[in-house]
């Protein structure tokens, strides 16, 4: 094996650039496509990577520290105590009763009962890695299943606390003595004594957090050095974590709760984009690191154990996650979704084994196993998911008002309208308004059923997808809106159905003037930024707030529209110019710069003099 | 200026004017009074109003009267979406019409035209059952840039006012209205202000006559110009 550095960074980011792309394209998400990167590099497959993957993983567990303190970040109080119900609710429901049905079925198996329990526990843990980022690139982040799903993730994050605290509980009782050395002060300790420092330090990162975090960066923010900022958004990071390890937690956790400790202070934004990016390549290189460290030995020497076991875990903690949303009130599409994504073991569940490991309560074998049933079930999240998507929810999305659908197919329906959020969902009252039938595509499917009671013809599922877009008529249609808050998206749609169907009118809802050029960039001339208009709308009230006439208000503001949209048009060849490696904010920078420099040129109400009787007085002298 | 009615909501700056509402049927006619109020509603239209000299002295002169309402259309309307319902009542509120505009083009600004064709339905203000107006009297207030003299068969725009202004005459004639002869401020350019305070004097006397009923309509109709009814008007009242 080549070492060094460079060849293992070469190694991972190459794995990683050739199979994400190729796993997005076929629609599986970027987690499994990291995961397959480590699985081809791994040492079962290409053999790039040996047992060092176990290493990188504790490297890249860092990722997945980083991922908590941003979660804590954008965990406003208001945010959480909305959520507290399903939090604390659903969230204990799902680690106790998992967690007991799994100890159950080991104790069965004739397990030790604290082997049992300790490795229920770790089970019962699922991924928030895996099911936050999958839900974000679905944008399912606001359904019910998100709110579900990111609540009993939390709760679980949080549990790791007091489950750490446990374990050397079990331990202590089964008489382990100090085997292999920890980095961990506390051990050995009293129990006592461990409690009150675990909450000396929670303290600690709290105190830190408002007294001195906060101060620390004030000061760091007025040397306006970008970099520096980013320097210490990591070393925040670093240093909680440091210090939760120091006294046996998880460092997780310690992120966690430093980020919701600053989640309230100036410096939340700026934070969150310096750390986003270093999360994003640390998870990638820590679902790399599991793909890697898979034992396919282990399922080559004894296939059906490991296999039967990460089915059973798989299907146990479905069925607990499906009761709990039926307890919850969730309905059946979202419940599946909620389940099938939570049903994967999860990255902790490593931290934990290797906890257990340490502490004798799993001997090697077992340990062994079990990291192996969480790195198998972790891997097939994104399938499980992929098959829930494309086979069971669409026949059950579409299934249920079939009946109906098939004589609203026969109608008519000229629009067809992607998204149906608050945008999209003016667009389609307002042309109902008017007897234009609009079919309308959306992937929340709460959503879909309350429009379906309204009358709206409305399909299930995500507008990308050529088959959909094919049921939903788009042969015969004439106009679609992709009315999607993302821009990507949108760029995507825009894609498909210029190559698809090629004669339908695209009209695309752009976030600001940036979005607008890309879709402009790809030949469709309706683009509507989604703000100009309410913003000049909003100028208009402001002038007349100020004394001026309405009616010359509303002239200056129409002016105002029609010459902005003629600039964005103008504009948008000379983006090219630019040297295209030019920083994204840099470019926003330069480009209102020209804007506010064509503003000085052509201000589009100074010169409309229309009915000024002042002007003419010169020249009617003579009549 | 806060001392008539006026249909906007808000009189936060001078441009625009302050707050009122239709008076009621039978207010000002109070049992005992020893005259009949009649209840006036100026439609003004003035797309510019905030650069025309000669209208904001004339609005900002108008009397201080409970049966004046001011409704200002391109302060109301900046969309040209006239709202047909409040107008009719706002109509049907008052006795006498006055289209106050300047003069563009021989005509009315164009919101004047569209509240015209929105709200004189047929059927309400004319046709069949379109007797809603009938009864009432209309005239137009109208400045012009051009003098009196210019508006003549030998002048430079070779019609008088009130030829120009025959659209309007029918359209009152149409919806069984009265239509007296026009009041006019003329050659605008030239004003002194000393003429333009007279002329705002005069529109507010013609609007404390006409609340009042103080006024014979036969006599205004035998002038061209309710300004020359004024005048000989003021005479006769003696100074």
């Amino acid at each position: 094996m080549t070492e060094g550095f460079l060849f293992q960074a070469l190694i991972y980011l190459t794995a990683a650039i050739v199979c994400v792309p190729i796993a997005k394209r076929l629609g599986m998400g970027s987690v499994l496509g990291y995961l397959l990167a480590g699985i081809a590099i791994g040492p079962y497959a290409l053999g790039f990577i040996g047992r060092e993957g176990q290493d990188i993983m504790h490297f890249a567990e860092f990722g997945v520290v980083m991922m908590l303190f941003l979660i804590g970040l954008e965990l406003e109080p208001s945010h959480f105590w909305r959520l507290r119900h399903r939090i604390l609710g659903m969230g204990s429901a799902q680690i106790i009763v998992t967690s007991l049905a799994l100890c159950a079925g080991m104790m069965l198996m004739n397990f030790n009962w604290k082997t049992a329990l300790a490795s229920s526990l770790a089970l019962a843990m699922s991924s928030t890695a895996i099911v936050l980022q999958s839900m974000k690139e679905k944008g399912l982040g606001d359904t019910e299943a998100g709110k579900s799903s990111f609540s009993v993730l939390l709760f679980q994050d949080i549990a790791v606390i007091p489950i750490l605290a446990l374990l050397p509980l079990l331990a202590v009782s089964t008489g382990h003595g100090m085997g292999a050395p920890s980095k961990a002060i506390l051990e050995g300790l009293p129990g006592w004594l461990q409690t009150a420092a675990v909450l000396g330090a929670g303290g600690a990162v709290v105190l830190a957090g408002r007294f001195v975090i906060v101060p620390f960066l004030r000061v760091v923010a007025k040397t306006h050095l970008r970099e520096l900022l980013t320097a210490a958004a990591l070393l925040i990071v670093i240093a909680t974590a440091f210090l939760m390890q120091l006294v046996g937690l998880s460092p997780a956790l310690g992120a966690f709760l430093a980020g919701v400790v600053l989640a309230n202070s100036e410096f939340r934004h700026e934070l969150e984009s310096d750390i986003e990016p270093f999360k994003g390549l640390f998870l990638g290189l820590f679902f790399i690191a599991v793909g890697a460290s898979i034992n396919f030995k282990l399922l080559v020497d004894s296939p059906m154990q490991i296999i039967s076991l990460v089915f059973a875990v798989i299907a146990i903690k479905t069925i607990v996650l499906l009761g709990t949303g039926k307890l919850f009130k969730i309905t059946v599409d979202q419940n599946l979704i909620f389940a099938v994504g939570l049903s994967q073991v999860g990255e902790f569940a490593f931290v934990l084994f290797g906890f257990m490991h340490q502490l004798h309560i799993l001997p090697d074998h077992l340990t062994d196993i079990m990291m192996a049933v969480t790195a198998f079930s972790m891997t097939i999240t994104p399938l499980l998911l992929f098959i829930n998507e494309r086979f069971i929810l669409l026949r059950f999305g579409t299934l249920e008002e079939s009946g109906k659908e098939a004589d609203i197919i026969d109608v008519q329906h000229p629009v067809i309208i992607a998204g149906f959020g608050d945008f999209g969902s003016t667009i389609g009252r307002f042309l109902r308004a008017n007897g234009i039938a609009a079919t309308i595509l959306d992937n929340d499917s709460d959503r879909v059923d309350l429009l379906r009671k309204m009358g709206f013809k409305v399909f299930y599922g995500d507008a990308a997808r050529t088959d959909i877009l094919k049921s939903a008529g788009a042969d015969e249609a004439r106009v679609l809106i992709t009315a999607v808050a993302a821009p990507s998206t949108n760029c995507d749609l825009v894609e498909k159905i210029q190559k698809h169907y090629p004669h339908l009118t695209i009209m695309v809802r752009v976030k600001d003037r940036e979005d607008a050029y890309e879709i402009l960039d790809m030949g469709v001339r309706d683009v509507y930024r989604e703000s100009l208009d309410t913003s000049i709308r909003l100028g208009v009230d402001v002038l007349v707030k100020l004394g001026y006439r309405r009616y010359s208000a509303t002239r200056a503001g129409q002016n105002f529209l029609k010459y902005d949209e003629a600039a964005l048009l103008e504009l948008a060849p000379h983006r090219h110019d630019e040297k295209s490696y030019i920083y994204n904010a840099r470019e926003q920078i330069t480009l209102q710069e020209q804007l506010l420099a064509n503003d000085r040129e052509v201000n589009p109400t100074i010169n409309d003099h229309a009915w000024e009787s002042d002007l003419r007085k010169d020249q009617e002298g003579d009549r | 200026m806060n001392h008539f009615r006026s249909t906007l909501a808000n009189d936060e700056n001078d441009m625009s004017t302050p707050a009122g509402i239709i008076p009621q049927e039978g207010e000002g006619t109070r049992e005992g009074a020893h005259f009949h109020a009649k209840r006036v509603l100026i439609l003004f239209a003035h797309p510019r109003f905030e650069k025309s000299r000669v209208n904001r002295a004339l609005i900002s002169t108008l009397p201080a009267s409970d049966t004046l309402t001011l409704h200002d259309l391109y302060e109301l309307y900046p969309d040209y979406n006239i709202d047909v319902e409040t107008e009719k009542q706002l109509l049907l509120a008052h006795d006498i019409l006055i289209w106050h505009h300047p003069f563009y083009m021989y005509s009315a600004p164009a919101i004047m035209k569209q509240w015209l064709d929105l709200v004189l339905e047929y059927g309400w203000a004319h046709g069949a059952g379109g007797d809603f107006l009938k009864d009432k009297t209309a005239f137009n207030v109208i400045t012009t840039g051009g003098t009196r003299e210019a508006y003549r068969s030998d002048g430079f725009n070779r019609f008088t006012i009130r030829e120009f202004l025959c659209p309007f005459e029918q359209t009152a004639r149409l919806c069984k209205m009265t239509y007296l002869p026009p009041f006019t401020v003329q050659g605008t350019y030239r004003l002194t202000d000393g003429e333009l305070s007279r002329h705002a004097a005069d529109y507010a006397f013609l609007l404390q006559q006409l609340g009042a009923d103080a006024y014979s309509r036969e006599e205004m109709e035998q002038f061209a110009f309710l300004n020359d009814w004024i005048e000989a008007k003021k005479r006769t009242q003696g100074p």
